[in-house]
């Protein structure tokens, strides 16, 4: 019997979870994949926004703002990349001159600092290879990039650290009232109880709302694909670059990334199924888009492509509130961008503000934030390196050599909270396999520590779960 | 009748006309070296190639191998069920013979410098 | 430890073996190789079938049989060799910061540096092909390492996209050890592979060549179930209607190889865009005093027999450095002229001795033509060709005598004859 259920182990859930466990309480999260951190929070923008597209007023709005004063504390505790590289919205008419001016004021309401409208040499200088035709833009130096995938596992490994607990592969098939809470079943039969449920199930939240009777949460899928360049090409942009939104959408973004790869795109696809296939169609739309913020961008470095999956809910807006029809039920929905910006803000009100509500909030001493310092041994200096190779000369092994990732580094994924499962778990804890060879010389040598820390055979181990087997047998 | 062939004796992969005359040959065209006449003569009667493949060893490591002249091209997959067939026990050097007469008087040997 | 040496080689491949050799031959005796995998021989280990040496050996070896040649000779010299050790970066002063299990993070200073670090296959991603993205998918050499060095099988409906060698050589593999392979995608209106590998690899097997087409799609949500094969157009872009479909558990890319240059690159050293490799002279020596490189590195070599040519220049050029120490230079520029798309070296000492091999790629198929370099109007050197290809690098010996009077750039071109 837990007195919290966290479904979905995204970004929102990851965090929700986390933030419970500050407090005396018995809580865990459902994840109906593999691994945490499949749907959204994988494959999105890692954008951390400063705050001003959002209506004056909104949730996401309040969420935004505050979210984005939040993230580098949390990112700092959880050891997860952050940096405040500051966004530019670009104009390329005096209409969108005009519309700058519009998102300036709007921005100010919502309490963004700092926003600031650029003429076209400052811009130039800023970012030397923005498109000729650029005519000046909007600075909104609070903007920032985050890892989303890192902030989601991190914050669940931390929430885990500290006594939450974790069952993958949970399919929610069906959620019964009890006595005293509910009963959370999955389509392979098993059962949690407890006292109040989360949903913070993404794509799914619309689904889950359903078993509680709220047939007014209705959430859809929108496809965004994405070209990915290498490190090399690193410096081709420092900001992150929007497009004027329009009437007919935001366009893409063109954008550095934390680990320091150039980002460009997502398309904006709405669909009936969610599926994560990129398209010919779309990946030329990034870079006939990306050709026209910038002059000239990188392709010959493209390392790879592809396409994420977000919610949206069909009140255009985040929904965040308790269930209409049952008891201590508190929905996440159609937690669309900005929501990786506002993930820490909605933890600390979900819990603070709706939980509070359900269950007595007592503080619980023994919580430490703080991921374990050998996490970040990258960031080492030569001499610490060295300390932690002499203990465990594991870290003195380069398996990953295009983002020199470490034996050591990958073994600790594998068995630390969440352990890493499967090459794409492992390479979204490690980046093992995330550079420009795209794991053709790191594939083999992972494989074979998971199979060995996991005492199963090399045939065994998946790509990313079942199904997603990467060898047929043995040659003899 | 006329056959063209792509020789494979070198990088060069010299295109080859070979003149047949009641199954015997009459001509060889479009060869740059001796090797190449000889590769095509054969070529248009009993076609042969070297196999390469691997052994396990008892220890599970790959030993890499191949017949020391070619075989039938007919009779490579025949080969290829004894060399499956084959394991191997350390230590084995590179030249030694791991199974004698595999097919058409070859042996088969070890290829790589096993430590 | 042992921090200093007169020379270090990065890379314990063939060409970083032949470097060590050569440059031991011609008196230097303090030399380290640093190696990441467990041995030496480099990318030769996984290379198991044969055709390898001929123009060295005159014998036709298989890839460990090549490298034992070259791994005998180290170890005869007792050169020293660091293996498992990974160099994290290399400075114009010739430091070198490497990791290993037992030392730690180190640093060496050597007198001189060979990279010899090798290349990389260019991966799907970089391709933006469509679909999805399940396991299943592998470049050729990730799919040799499992079948030849680990003994396992990566699937068993193939098809593969792109007619590299490593591809072909790769379709004949998997065939021999039970997998059908359906189909070989080339975007290209001919091979980048030697025709010799079409042949014994492809046609002995039956497995049909595509020239003119490409993988559109890739489907399956966890493991590849199918893909999506069309026709291009002269410009690559797929035709609407040409569409095939493969059912198929496994997608095979061998679609070109890049040289590993990040090392180079942090220290600064120039490179060519057209090779990705160092810019160097027929030394081999970079933009970089006492820097040298050589093998597939510095430009993308089909045989490993020039790789050890190469490498044996390089090797031969650093135990003079060492030894003699800095000559004054004077350099001129090989420049890719008509046809040509690029010249390896790029550029000429004229105070040195010796004939100056040049080695190029085409930038198509031309059938009966003339590559000529020259200098302004005064021709070098001049050769017939019946056939060039692409994939298939040449050479050009541009005698010492010629070269003595050479002032301002060498051009090397290529003209259709009855152009």
């Amino acid at each position: 019997m837990f007195d919290v259920i966290v479904i979905g182990g995204g970004v929102i859930g990851g965090l929700v979870l986390r933030e419970l466990t500050k407090y005396k309480l018995r809580v865990c999260l459902l994840e109906k994949e593999h691994d945490v951190c499949m749907g959204a929070s994988k494959a999105n923008s890692g954008i951390v926004h400063a705050g001003y597209d959002a209506s004056v007023g909104s949730l996401k709005a309040k969420f935004n703002v505050a979210g984005n004063l939040m993230m580098e504390g949390v990112c700092a505790e959880l050891g997860v990349k952050f940096r405040r590289n500051g966004s530019l919205v670009v104009a390329f008419s005096k209409e969108e001159m005009e519309t700058l001016s519009a998102l300036k004021e709007r921005g100010e309401k919502n309490g963004v600092s700092g926003l600031e409208i650029i003429n076209q040499a400052r811009l130039r200088e800023m970012e030397k290879n923005i498109s000729d035709e650029a005519l000046g833009a909007l600075y909104a130096p609070t903007g920032g990039i985050v890892c989303p995938y890192e902030l989601a596992i991190a914050s669940i490994g931390n929430a885990m650290d500290n006594g939450a607990k974790l069952y993958t592969d949970f399919n929610v098939s069906a959620i019964e009232k009890t006595e005293n809470g509910y009963v959370v079943k999955s389509d392979d039969g098993q059962e949690v109880y407890a006292k109040t449920i989360i949903n913070c199930a993404g794509l799914y939240s619309g689904k889950i709302a359903k078993m509680f009777g709220d047939n007014d949460i209705e959430v859809g899928a929108r496809k965004g694909e994405y070209i990915l360049l290498d490190r090399e090409s690193g410096d081709f942009v420092s900001h992150t670059l929007f497009f004027t939104p329009t009437q007919k959408g935001k366009g893409i973004l063109v954008t550095q990334t934390v680990d320091n790869n150039i980002l460009l795109g997502p398309t904006a696809e709405e669909q009936e199924h969610a599926d994560t296939e990129t398209s010919a169609n779309g990946l030329s739309f990034v870079i006939e888009k990306a050709s026209k913020m910038t002059k000239r961008p990188p392709l010959f470095n493209t390392i790879t492509s592809f396409a994420g999956v977000r919610a949206y809910s069909s009140r255009h807006d985040f929904i965040i509130e308790n269930s209409k029809n049952a008891k201590g039920v508190i929905h996440c929905a159609g937690i669309e961008s900005p929501g990786l910006t506002a993930s820490p803000a909605i933890a600390k009100y979900v819990v603070e503000e709706l939980v509070s509500k359900w269950v007595v909030l007592e503080s619980n001493e023994a919580f430490n934030g703080n991921r374990k310092p050998d996490y970040f041994f990258k960031n080492l200096s030569m001499e610490e390196k060295n300390e932690i190779i002499k203990k465990d000369p594991s870290y003195g092994k380069i398996v990953c050599r295009c983002e020199q990732v470490t034996e050591g580094e990958i073994l600790r994924a594998i068995r630390e909270n969440p352990p890493a499962k499967d090459i794409d778990g492992v390479k979204r804890r490690t980046r093992s396999g995330m550079g420009r060879c795209q794991g053709g010389f790191c594939q083999p040598y992972v494989a074979e520590l998971i199979a060995k820390e996991q005492g199963i055979a090399l045939e065994e181990v998946t790509k990313n779960g079942k199904g997603a087997y990467l060898l047929t047998g043995v040659t003899k | 009748m006329t056959k063209t062939l792509t020789c494979i004796e070198c990088p060069i992969g010299c295109e080859i006309e070979v003149t047949l005359e009641n199954g015997k040959v009459v001509s060889v065209v479009g060869n740059s070296c001796p090797r190449g006449k000889i590769y095509a003569e054969a070529e248009v009667v009993c076609p042969k190639r070297v196999v390469t493949s691997t052994v396990r060893a008892e220890d599970g490591e790959m030993i890499p191998v191949k017949t020391d002249r070619p075989v039938r091209k007919d009779a490579i997959f025949e080969v290829m069920e004894k060399i499956n067939a084959t394991v191997c026990k350390k230590p084995v050097a590179l030249g030694d013979v791991l199974v004698a007469n595999i097919c058409d008087d070859a042996n088969l040997v070890v290829t790589g410098l096993i430590e | 430890m042992k921090t200093n040496y007169d020379l270090v080689i990065i890379g314990g491949g063939p060409a970083g073996l032949a470097a060590a050799i050569s440059a031991y031959d011609n008196g230097v005796k303090d030399i380290l190789i640093l190696e990441r995998e467990e041995k030496t021989g480099g990318i030769l280990n996984q290379c198991i079938h044969n055709g390898f040496g001929l123009t060295r050996f005159k014998e036709s070896l298989s890839g460990p049989e090549y490298a034992a040649r070259f791994i005998v000779g180290v170890r005869e010299r007792n050169i020293e060799v660091l293996t498992k050790t990974t160099v994290l970066s290399l400075s114009k002063d010739k430091k070198i910061t490497a990791i290993n299990t037992q030392d730690g993070i180190f640093t060496l200073q050597a007198k001189a540096v060979i990279l010899a670090m090798g290349c990389r296959e260019r991966s799907r991603g970089a391709l933006n092909i469509a679909g999805t993205r399940p396991a299943g998918i592998y470049s050729a050499g990730t799919a040799q390492k499992y079948v030849n060095i680990k003994g396992y099988m990566p699937g068993k409906r193939v098809v593969i996209l792109g007619s590299g060698d490593i591809g072909l050589i790769m379709a004949r593999r998997m065939t021999l050890e039970g997998a059908k392979v359906l189909a070989v995608c080339e975007i290209m209106p001919y091979s980048s592979g030697l025709k010799r590998n079409i042949a014994q690899c492809l046609d002995d097997f039956n497995i049909p060549l595509y020239l003119n087409h490409t993988i559109t799609k890739i489907e399956g949500d966890k493991r590849v179930t199918g893909v999506v094969v069309s026709k291009v157009d002269e410009n690559k872009k797929p035709i609407a209607g040409t569409e095939m479909h493969f059912d198929c558990d496994t997608v095979l890319f061998s679609v070109g190889l890049i040289p590993e240059n990040e090392l180079t690159k942090g220290a600064g050293i120039e490179l060519s865009h057209r090779t990705r490799g160092a810019v160097v002279s027929q030394t081999r020596e970079t933009s970089e005093e006492g820097i040298f490189a050589c093998g597939n590195v510095l430009q993308v070599h089909d045989l490993v027999d020039f790789v050890s040519e190469e490498a044996e220049m390089a090797g031969m050029y650093a135990a003079k450095y060492i030894l003699d120490g800095k000559q004054t230079q004077n350099y001129v520029n090989v420049i890719n002229g008509k046809n040509v798309s690029y010249v390896c070296p790029q550029r000429i000492d004229k105070n040195l001795d010796g004939n100056v091999k040049l080695f190029f790629r085409v930038t198509n198929t031309f059938k009966d033509c003339t590559i000529t370099a020259k200098c302004g109007d005064k021709i070098l050197m001049q050769k017939k060709k019946k056939i060039a290809v692409p994939g298939e690098m040449e050479t050009l010996m541009l005698l010492k005598t010629k070269l003595l009077d050479v002032e301002g750039d060498i051009e090397v071109s290529l003209e259709v004859q009855n152009d």
